[in-house]
């Protein structure tokens, strides 16, 4: 076929065969940054002193944590677990909200870095290592209000199937104890992941310290890491098999926390629908964090060329794509309610959203949900507007709060109208729900600066794989390329000339 | 800067690991032993205000548990008699005179109580009702052991939550006949035979147990809610 087509093109002399046009992939670094730079740049943030911004924001984070965290939990611990805003008809409330909410916001982290990782997704290495970060602290911050909410924090052992004299086994047909393998499995390989990955990195600071605490410190995190041939093939391999042990965990985990709601008999939570409309909105929030978070680090510490618009573009699309799956599970929620016409599903749906209803004291908090979850990311169909880090940053941020009503709606809204109309209350938070709350929200900034100040916040070595000149097949290629008389494109249209190593 | 670790760091994390595993293994060993009811509370054998021995009024005497612990058919609770059932006795017949019963004679004219130390004692969020056991053919020796050989009585079970629960969820290694509860020397082979199939059977204490459980439609609460309300 080859031979005829060229047979029938109108010979020139100077053309020795049809020109080639030829996508050029974007670049995931920019400027054409050095092996060096990126070591330098990276490295750089653990070296030097903090910028005033980061004071800024680690001081007060740090103190909310201290009061809201410390403190409400010191006296939610002496006093009782009545001091939260929960009653009998609300025995969930804010503390499981908060738990659904930030168990959501971790599984950007695991996508990124297990599911993007085996499909070969060469820009998440610029933004794994902080997603993995968060993950790993919006655990930490999930884990305290189950922990709690059990009500005598000293007994939460109980949860572990640990032989006693009390003969005290767990209830294996609870999804509340499939909860606590799912959360505590998926910390636990978050965190192994976020390690095994941090080894070369942490070695490089090692190896370029100055003074003999870092040296120690960092020598004791590195493992004895040298870098050699043998040790990066047992590397990358542990790191595959990890890679895809969390990927089940992407899809396990929220999966199960919406098992804590669909396995119950309760209008408005029993519904088949729920595991993969809580797998979606988890990534969708998720990497409505990550952006939150790394949009500002970015400028921050001068990464511009390692996170660029590209990056950013992805999520945004991302976000765009869950935001609308999100919005076809509430919407195929409420029309199932009605097509099913089971009475007390739709009694629900109308007293959560107001259709036909006078009596839905939470219809404000389902529109909130639904401006911040279905509509506010449809901005990003405009590349205008996944350009526009002011845009990107502001729908992000409605995202984080149209996440957060989400679980309200869910929890909230649900056992307020339950089936006894004599059990029907309006929820109240009391002043610790918030104050533990907002504590948390100040516990995960501190954390994540920390993280920023004591560890590689990017992927050094990774990052330095997806430079073109890491390519040892790259000659060949532009050879190739070059003997076919091709022209090279950007994905924008223009035309360039051969790409710079 | 060179590089500051010796050799022998190389060992350290395996060194660690063993030295972890050795402590982890102590202390859950050693808490499993010393720090579980079977070693808290067993053998727990307080010195009395009296020298009261069971072996002589119940092993030796023969006088029967709910003579002195008069409620237990009726209350929930098992009342440690009152001196005046001690005087029934000991005003005008035996040991009249006898210095081991003096603080006795003391709290009987002055009226007031005396302080016999609680052996087995029960947390105050467990609903425990004694006259539902004994009503129900478990004798007091399956939860105090055999008190008509103690000189001085002691912690014989151990009382720990689990052990409540073996026989909730086994009655039939303890249900005797009802009029065998305070005899606590009693065992299933002092039960008369039983006509089984026309032969006369001596039945084993999970037959007989077996075969009270369903004429008395015994079904033991193992749910939290039946002990802790």
């Amino acid at each position: 076929m080859a031979s005829e087509a060229t047979t029938t093109q109108p010979a020139a002399a100077d053309v020795k065969r049809p020109k080639l046009e030829v996508l050029e992939r974007e670049e995931l670094i920019l400027n054409n940054r050095s092996l060096a730079w990126i070591t330098d740049r990276i490295c750089g943030i653990v070296e030097n002193r903090m910028p005033l911004l980061w004071w800024l924001i680690f001081i007060p984070s740090a103190l909310v944590a201290m009061i809201g965290v410390g403190g409400g939990l010191t006296y939610l611990v002496s006093t009782g677990v009545g001091v939260w805003g929960n009653n009998n008809s609300l025995m969930w409330g804010w503390p499981i909200v908060n738990f659904v909410f930030w168990i959501g916001i971790g599984h950007a982290g695991t996508l990124i870095s297990a599911i993007l990782f085996l499909t070969r997704q060469n820009w998440r290495t610029s933004i794994n290592r902080a997603a993995e970060a968060m993950t790993i602290f919006a655990v930490c911050c999930a884990g305290i209000f189950p922990a709690f909410h059990v009500g005598r924090v000293w007994m939460a052992w109980f949860l572990a199937p640990i032989p006693n004299a009390n003969a005290i086994w767990q209830n294996f047909k609870s999804p509340l104890l499939w909860d606590v393998f799912a959360v505590s499995t998926y910390f636990t390989v978050s965190l192994i992941f976020w390690y095994i990955g941090m080894v070369p990195d942490l070695a490089s600071i090692r190896d370029r310290a100055k003074n003999k605490i870092r040296k120690f410190a960092y020598g004791v995190l590195s493992l004895g890491w040298r870098g050699g041939n043998r040790q990066w093939r047992h590397y990358e391999m542990a790191y595959l098999l990890l890679a895809a042990l969390s990927t089940p965990l992407v899809l396990s985990v929220h999966t199960i926390v919406s098992f804590d709601f669909a396995t119950s008999v309760v209008p408005g939570w029993h519904t088949t629908i729920f595991p993969p409309y809580f797998v979606a909105g988890a990534i969708f929030g998720g990497f409505a964090m990550v952006l939150t978070l790394m949009i500002p680090v970015r400028k921050l510490f001068g990464l511009e060329d390692l996170i660029t618009m590209k990056h950013i573009d992805n999520m945004a699309k991302i976000i765009a794509f869950t935001g609308c799956l999100v919005g076809y599970a509430y919407l195929m929620e409420l029309f199932i309610a009605w097509y099913g016409q089971n009475k007390f599903e739709w009694a629900a749906f109308a007293k959560r959203t107001g259709l036909g209803e006078d009596d839905a004291p939470y219809a404000w908090a389902y529109y909130c949900m639904m401006t911040c979850n279905v509509l506010a990311p449809q901005f990003f169909w405009v590349k205008w507007c996944r350009q526009n880090l002011w845009v990107v940053m502001g729908v992000a941020m409605l995202v984080n709060i149209g996440m957060w009503f989400e679980r309200f709606v869910i929890i909230v809204t649900t056992l307020a109208r339950m089936w006894l109309p004599g059990d029907w209350q309006y929820y109240h938070p009391s002043p610790v729900d918030i104050m533990t709350f907002v504590g948390t929200i100040g516990m995960f900034l501190a954390l994540f600066m920390l993280f920023l100040r004591f560890l590689p916040c990017i992927n050094i070595a990774e990052v330095k794989w997806t430079l073109l000149s890491s390519n040892v097949h790259r000659d060949e290629l532009e050879h190739a390329k070059e003997e076919a008389g091709a022209q090279s494109f950007e994905a924008g249209g223009q035309a360039i000339g051969k790409k710079q190593g | 800067m060179a590089n500051i670790f010796p050799r022998s760091s190389n060992f350290l994390p395996v060194k660690i690991a063993a030295f972890v595993a050795v402590i982890g293994a102590t202390v859950t060993l050693g808490f499993t032993y010393y720090g579980t009811p079977k070693y808290t509370r067993v053998g727990y054998q307080p010195d009395q205000p009296v020298p009261f021995s069971h072996k002589i009024h119940v092993g030796e005497l023969g006088m029967d548990c709910r003579y002195c612990h008069s409620n237990v058919e009726q209350s929930n609770h098992s009342n440690i008699p009152s001196v005046e059932t001690c005087m029934n006795c000991h005003e005008n017949g035996i040991k009249t005179n006898s210095p081991a019963l003096a603080p006795i004679r003391d709290a009987y004219e002055t009226k007031e109580s005396l302080a016999w130390i609680q052996i087995h004692e029960t947390a105050d969020y467990v609903y425990f009702d004694h006259s539902a056991h004994v009503n129900s053919g478990i004798s007091c020796v399956s939860c105090h052991g055999r008190v008509d050989e103690m000189e001085k009585v002691y912690h014989a079970e151990n009382h720990s939550m689990g052990w409540c629960l073996e026989c909730h969820r086994n009655p039939e290694q303890h249900l005797r006949p009802i009029e065998q509860v305070t005899n606590l020397a009693w065992t299933a082979k002092d039960h008369p035979g039983v006509m089984v199939d026309g032969e006369l059977k001596q039945l084993s204490q999970e037959e007989l147990g077996q075969k009270l459980k369903e004429q008395w439609k015994i079904n033991p609460p193992v749910s939290c809610g039946g002990c802790h309300r």
